[in-house]
């Protein structure tokens, strides 16, 4: 099996973000645990896992909020656990809970945030912002009222607005609906051709897809790192799209057979995938041969890649 | 299904809950033990309204029997303790003036002379009279005291005058407060202790606020510094302070006609400095706890005692030296005495070092605990 985990390629660039044997314990609690990390200049990083995987801590790590226990590294050029105060100047941190003050207007959050980072002309700037964010009529309705898609969109400009080297992003999209999503994502494609990193924590598969590398954290170990791409392949995932009548009946049945190491539901159609190519392949036809279902071979997605990787690890609590 | 007025499962769900939120925040339920023992302890064993060991300073300018023997009655009694021999007029007034005595008592070189001719002999006693309520149990008992003192001297062939009325007449001089208006006393005071809550309070929420609605994760992530932090949450608060200091300064001398008989300049200086402290005080609870009402319940905690061991509200001279121990530790009782001195006694800079410096030395030690306490980290 291909190692999971890729080696950091041969990068023209230095890397924003180099840091290796991140650790943080809480009392007894290893949270994360011995975690390297290596995300080019202008690449989108997406960093997954499971609830309590140590995403959150991981990140918060990295943009100076929380002192490592151990490990070292570089952000921006900057040691990671001495020099936290020149990391936040040039980094835009959206924390995963709505974070600007919600008694204070939409235009009085953006220009503090803006006087805090000491953006020149934060008038000016202020003003673009709200422009872009097509905001400015609302500009002075107080944030607290906003719904929750624009309180995100708002997060996301001002964790822009001193125009950050690095995007810290920690779940942005959790609750966002989906036409909000794409033109949160269109804009973390536009700041990747001008250069910006993004290193992004999703639970959604399809936001997953949009990353150009991929990250996956649970209990706080990195189970795998490598462009997103190559996982399927890396997972070594074999998959069988089965379509047609008595789906249901025929998913249990599966479950139960050599070689299927998981069977999921993806809209009309039954994915049964395993890592042994010739078993899944006899157990598919044993069950589906004579019936009136269709059953055929596939590249396994990422979706599958996922289920697969997370079948081993379910919500990290303990 | 039940539908019933009262639902005992539900009531007894809802008691469940709020007793398992009671054990889990510990600080609230071990204020609420302690609040009440520390009430005990301050109102039991710390005020007396009838204070004694009054400091007093004494000029003997007459060195005779009887003049030593109204001495000797006087260091006998509980009432007054004579620690100052002052040289001086000028030396007891200043004495007085910075508040190191309550009473002067003053016995003139003719005591014995007029005592043994049979005239009219006088005793003067000064008493520092801005809290009426600290001084009227000594001068009450001085004049009995002296009464005994002469009575045992007279015996023998000046028995029979003592048998008459008293020999010796006791003159008391009210300083600063000559008609006894609890008003002087308590407006200045008063103005203490609406600072130490409102300045206090202000602040000790302050962080827990940003904790509390999940903002304090956005200002860490921003490059700020924590004194930047700090003075941009305390200085507002200083505005605040001087507008409530206005309107308890206007009140005191066009409602209470308390007056002021000191500087303005000095007045604003040391109530400038007594607002920062109580704002520090605060800035400083609200890096040790984790709610907002743990910081006002630690404001309030602190406030039992500037109100109870300051002397505003019972004379400070009347409690146990521990009291008094804890009491000279907290701003309150600095800044009362600040206070009553520039507006009753005129009081300059130099006879108030002895308040001001602790003051300072409170504003600076605070602002250092703030600081080190405040975390730039999530940790």
């Amino acid at each position: 099996m291909v190692s999971l985990i890729a080696k950091p390629e041969n990068l023209s660039e230095p890397a924003v973000i180099e840091v290796t044997g991140l650790t943080k314990i809480y009392g007894t609690k290893t949270v994360v645990d011995q975690f390297d990390l290596t995300v080019p200049k202008g690449s989108i990083y997406g960093f997954l896992g499971p609830n309590g995987s140590g995403k959150t801590t991981t990140i918060r790590m990295v943009c100076g909020l929380l002192v490592a226990n151990a490990g070292q590294g570089r952000v921006l050029g900057y040691d990671v656990r001495r020099q936290s105060a020149q990391i936040r100047q040039r980094v835009g941190y959206m924390t995963q809970k709505f974070s600007l003050w919600e008694d204070l207007t939409i235009a009085e959050n953006l220009d503090f945030v803006a006087r805090m980072f000491q953006v020149p002309d934060h008038r000016k700037r202020v003003k673009e912002t709200l422009n872009e964010l097509g905001l400015s009529e609302r500009a002075n309705q107080l944030a607290g009222s906003l719904s929750g898609g624009w309180k995100q969109r708002l997060a996301l400009s001002a964790c822009m607005i001193h125009d950050p080297d690095l995007l810290l992003l920690d779940e942005p999209t959790a609750g966002v609906d989906p036409k909000a999503r794409r033109e949160f994502w269109q804009t973390i494609h536009e700041l990747s051709d001008r250069g910006i990193t993004t290193l992004v924590s999703t639970h959604y598969m399809d936001e997953a897809v949009q990353c150009d590398y991929i990250t996956y954290i649970a209990y706080g170990k990195k189970l795998l790192d490598c462009r997103s791409d190559e996982i399927a392949e890396r997972v070594g995932l074999f998959t069988w799209r089965i379509s047609g009548k008595g789906l249901k009946q025929l998913a249990k049945q599966l479950e139960n057979m050599p070689g299927v190491e998981q069977v999921a539901r993806f809209g009309t159609a039954l994915h049964a995938s395993g890592r042994d190519s010739a078993a899944l392949a006899a157990s598919v036809a044993q069950l589906t041969d004579g019936t009136n279902m269709v059953a055929q071979q596939r590249e396994s997605g990422l979706e599958e890649a996922f289920i697969h990787l997370m079948s081993g690890a379910e919500d990290n609590f303990e | 299904m039940k539908n019933s007025f009262i639902s005992f499962n539900r009531l007894m769900a809802i008691l469940a809950k709020e007793f398992i939120q009671m054990r889990r925040d510990r600080a609230t339920f071990a204020m609420m033990v302690a609040l009440p023992v520390m009430q005990l302890l301050m109102f039991g064993f710390a005020i007396n309204t009838d204070p004694r060991h009054l400091p007093t300073a004494l000029m003997d300018r007459d060195h005779s029997a009887i003049s030593r023997s109204v001495v000797r009655a006087l260091e006998n009694s509980t009432y007054l303790d004579i620690i100052y021999h002052p040289e001086s007029n000028q030396e007891a007034e200043q004495l007085m003036a910075a508040g190191k005595i309550n009473f002067l008592v003053e016995i003139p070189s003719n005591l014995a002379a007029n005592v043994g001719a049979g005239h009219p002999a006088q005793i003067l006693v000064l008493a520092e009279a801005s809290d009426p309520s600290a001084a009227s149990g000594a001068l009450a008992s001085i004049q009995n005291l002296i009464d005994g003192a002469i009575r045992r001297e007279m015996q023998g062939v000046l028995s029979s005058r003592a048998a008459r009325a008293s020999p010796i007449k006791v003159v008391v001089h009210r300083r600063y407060n000559p008609a006894g208006t609890t008003a002087y006393n308590i407006v200045p005071g008063l103005l203490g202790i609406i600072l130490a809550m409102t300045m206090s309070l202000m602040t000790a929420v302050a962080l827990t606020r940003e904790t509390e609605r999940g903002t304090m994760e956005n200002l860490l992530a921003m490059p700020t510094r924590p004194i930047e932090v700090m003075l941009g949450k305390i200085l507002p608060y200083l505005l605040i302070g001087y507008i409530q200091t206005l309107v308890v300064l206007v009140a005191a001398a066009f409602v209470f006609e308390v007056p002021m008989n000191g500087s303005y300049l000095l007045l604003f200086a040391v109530t400038t400095i007594y607002i920062i402290v109580n704002l520090i005080i605060g800035f400083v609870f609200s890096t040790l706890a984790s709610s907002q009402l743990q910081a006002m319940q630690m404001t309030f905690f602190m406030l039992l005692p500037q109100i109870l061991l300051s002397g505003f509200m019972f004379p400070f001279r009347g409690m146990p030296g521990w009291a008094q121990f804890i009491g000279e530790g907290l701003p309150a009782t600095h800044f009362m005495r600040l206070m009553r001195g520039i507006m009753l006694k005129g009081a300059k800079t130099s006879d108030l070092m002895a308040d001001i410096w602790p003051l300072g030395l409170m504003m600076v030690v605070l602002s250092i605990l703030a600081l080190m306490r405040y975390r730039q980290t999530l940790d």
